[in-house]
């Protein structure tokens, strides 16, 4: 059903083509600039302590690859407050179908595909640059999976948080794209207690800085380079119970 | 058991007090005055499979908040109500399942896409399977004339097509009960007829339990059997229309029209609603005067051209209903 429901809206945006061509190509110059920024800084200063700028752009992107595949397939979440304060859910729950499958599938827009392909070209330089072998392929392939759903989560709150307060927007933008910044550099740059949010409480550095310091054959213990990741669909599951227990308010209070 | 039974329904709501002006606003930011609101005080009522009931009520009465606790995204405080045996808002996926609601001021077509593919994208939303609802989606196209609209976007579609449009996307999941709120707001005389019409069949045809809440009186005249009437949040009145304008007033009305333009017409057991140009209105209550008694006592003072008796229309019982409820 999601993916009909994609499919249409899909469709629907098409009917806006110039303002679709537009939308990917300021959204794919803008990570273009944050890179060259990235670029900059290294050919001025000439590394970061400890790390080449290809070991940068791996995890660089790999985080920006998995926020624009979460951007592309989460804009529902997204666009959620508007949703709620034209009255909108009050459809969705007249549907005989879970609520967050619905959101899930309401909006589908292209314009992250500009983020998605630089994100993809970095990634793609960064790893000409890896000795890789099976695991530490996998290991690419869960840190992606595992980012994608910590970004997912972090959207669903961000939703969910608005059946309290219309305000959610920003406090949340500061994490999502805030973690996709920070998570752009390798995390040792950071004072401690910024590593211990992003490690605990938004578990960013599970689901990007653990697995990629193994690919990069860095030292780490095995257990928490593969376990790591799974705080990511972790995240998504309590986003998830979060989210449940916003509908039940809802259902309490109208609006 | 009746396939809809509600008993003491109750839902308040916690409603934050603005302060006026500026400093108010400021000052609304760290403290706030709660006032709870009695939304719906203990509604009651039972409906069978396959009535036709109109809900009215004046505005901020409780219409929506009852409409939205049996549609099951609303849970209220107290209260019991099942349909079709389940409790709504407990059983809300199955519950929605069943049902079919259609908001006048809102549509549940995708507003870019092609009406047509709103009805594939329900088709699947539903589970509908494919034979049925290509079988149910054509009589339904043929019976609202939606023929030469599928293809158009839901945004391109006047209100009556779009209301039109709107009815068959409920139904497509062929639900017993239908919840139609307003669905004739904003339609030009055509349009009303042509929705009023289609409810009317789906109601006696295919025994279709409609559930209908309105501001407009020509539908409840038009459609509805049984009327229940809602104010501050108590159920007033419920029976068939003759026993509501019973309740309200026993008066009937007394059309004149005269064949001079003079003086004033005057009696005692009468009195004048309008007076226009030659046409006079009188209210009478026929247990006090009977009506050949009254016209033959104005007749002997003015001559008169031409006479009818008739019922004061619903709109005026409801008004008159409505303004006992104020103080």
């Amino acid at each position: 059903m999601i993916v009909k429901l994609l499919a249409a809206s899909l469709r629907a945006n098409l009917h806006y083509r110039a303002s679709f061509f537009m939308q990917t190509v300021a959204a794919a110059l803008i990570t273009c600039v944050e890179f060259l920024g990235i670029w900059a800084l290294f050919s001025r200063f000439g590394s970061l302590p400890g790390w080449s700028l290809p070991e940068v752009a791996l995890f660089y992107g790999l985080i920006n690859t998995a926020f624009a595949l979460t951007d592309l397939f989460s804009r529902g979440f997204d666009m959620f407050a508007d949703t709620l304060r034209v009255g909108d859910f009050d459809r969705v729950l007249l549907r005989p179908r879970a609520a967050a499958l619905q959101i899930a599938g309401q909006d589908l827009r292209l314009r992250p595909l500009g983020r998605l392909a630089q994100g993809a070209v970095i990634l793609a330089w960064a790893a000409a640059h890896v000795a890789w072998t099976p695991d530490r392929a996998a290991l690419a392939a869960l840190s992606l999976a595992g980012s994608f759903c910590l970004f997912y989560g972090l959207l669903v709150f961000q939703a969910t948080i608005a059946f309290w307060t219309i305000d959610s927007l920003e406090m949340m933008n500061s994490l999502t794209y805030g973690g996709v910044y920070a998570g752009g550099y390798p995390l040792d740059i950071y004072p401690l207690w910024f590593r211990r949010t992003f490690t605990f409480a938004v578990p960013l550095a599970c689901v990007n800085w653990y697995p990629v310091l193994a690919i990069l054959g860095r030292e780490v213990p095995p257990a928490a380079a593969w376990l790591a990741p799974l705080a990511g669909p972790a995240f998504l599951g309590i986003a998830l119970m979060a989210w449940r227990v916003g509908v039940g308010r809802y259902a309490s209070t109208g609006n | 058991m009746p396939q809809i039974l509600v008993e003491n329904l109750v839902k308040t709501f916690r409603v934050a007090e603005r302060r006026p002006g500026l400093a108010g606003a400021f000052a609304g930011l760290f403290s706030r005055k709660h006032r709870t609101v009695r939304a719906i005080d203990g509604v009651s009522f039972s409906i069978e499979a396959g009535e036709l009931i109109g809900y009215i009520g004046p505005n901020g009465a409780g219409k929506s908040t009852t409409v939205k606790a049996l549609s099951g995204i609303l849970v209220p405080d107290s209260g019991r109500c099942e349909i079709l045996g389940r409790t709504p808002w407990k059983d809300r996926v199955a519950h929605v399942a069943r049902i079919g609601v259609v908001f006048g001021q809102r549509t549940q077509l995708w507003w870019d896409l092609p009406v047509t593919e709103s009805f594939e994208l329900l088709r699947d939303i539903y589970r509908v399977p494919a034979e049925d609802f290509l079988k149910r989606r054509d009589e339904l196209v043929a019976l609202l004339g939606l023929g030469p609209v599928l293809d158009t976007p839901a945004r391109q579609l006047s209100l009556g097509q779009r209301m039109r449009c709107d009815l068959a996307a409920a139904l497509l999941h062929a639900p017993p009960i239908l919840f139609l709120d307003e669905p004739t707001i904003g339609l030009d005389a055509s349009a009303k007829l042509a929705v009023r019409d289609f409810v009317k069949r789906l109601n006696r045809e295919r025994g279709v339990t409609v559930i209908l809440t309105t501001h407009d009186m020509d539908d409840i005249e038009a459609l509805c059997e049984r009327v229940m009437v809602i104010a501050d949040g108590r159920i007033l009145s419920d029976g068939t229309l003759a026993k509501l304008r019973q309740s309200v007033t026993r008066e009937r009305w007394l059309t004149l029209d005269l064949v001079e333009e003079k003086g004033a017409i005057e009696d005692p057991d009468a009195r004048v609603v309008e007076r226009d140009g030659l046409r006079v209105r009188l209210a009478f209550d026929p247990e006090k005067v009977s009506p050949a008694v009254l016209v033959a006592r104005i007749a002997a003072r003015h001559p008169v051209r031409d006479l009818f008796v008739e019922n004061p229309p619903i709109e005026a019982i409801v008004a008159r209903l409505y303004g006992e409820l104020k103080p």
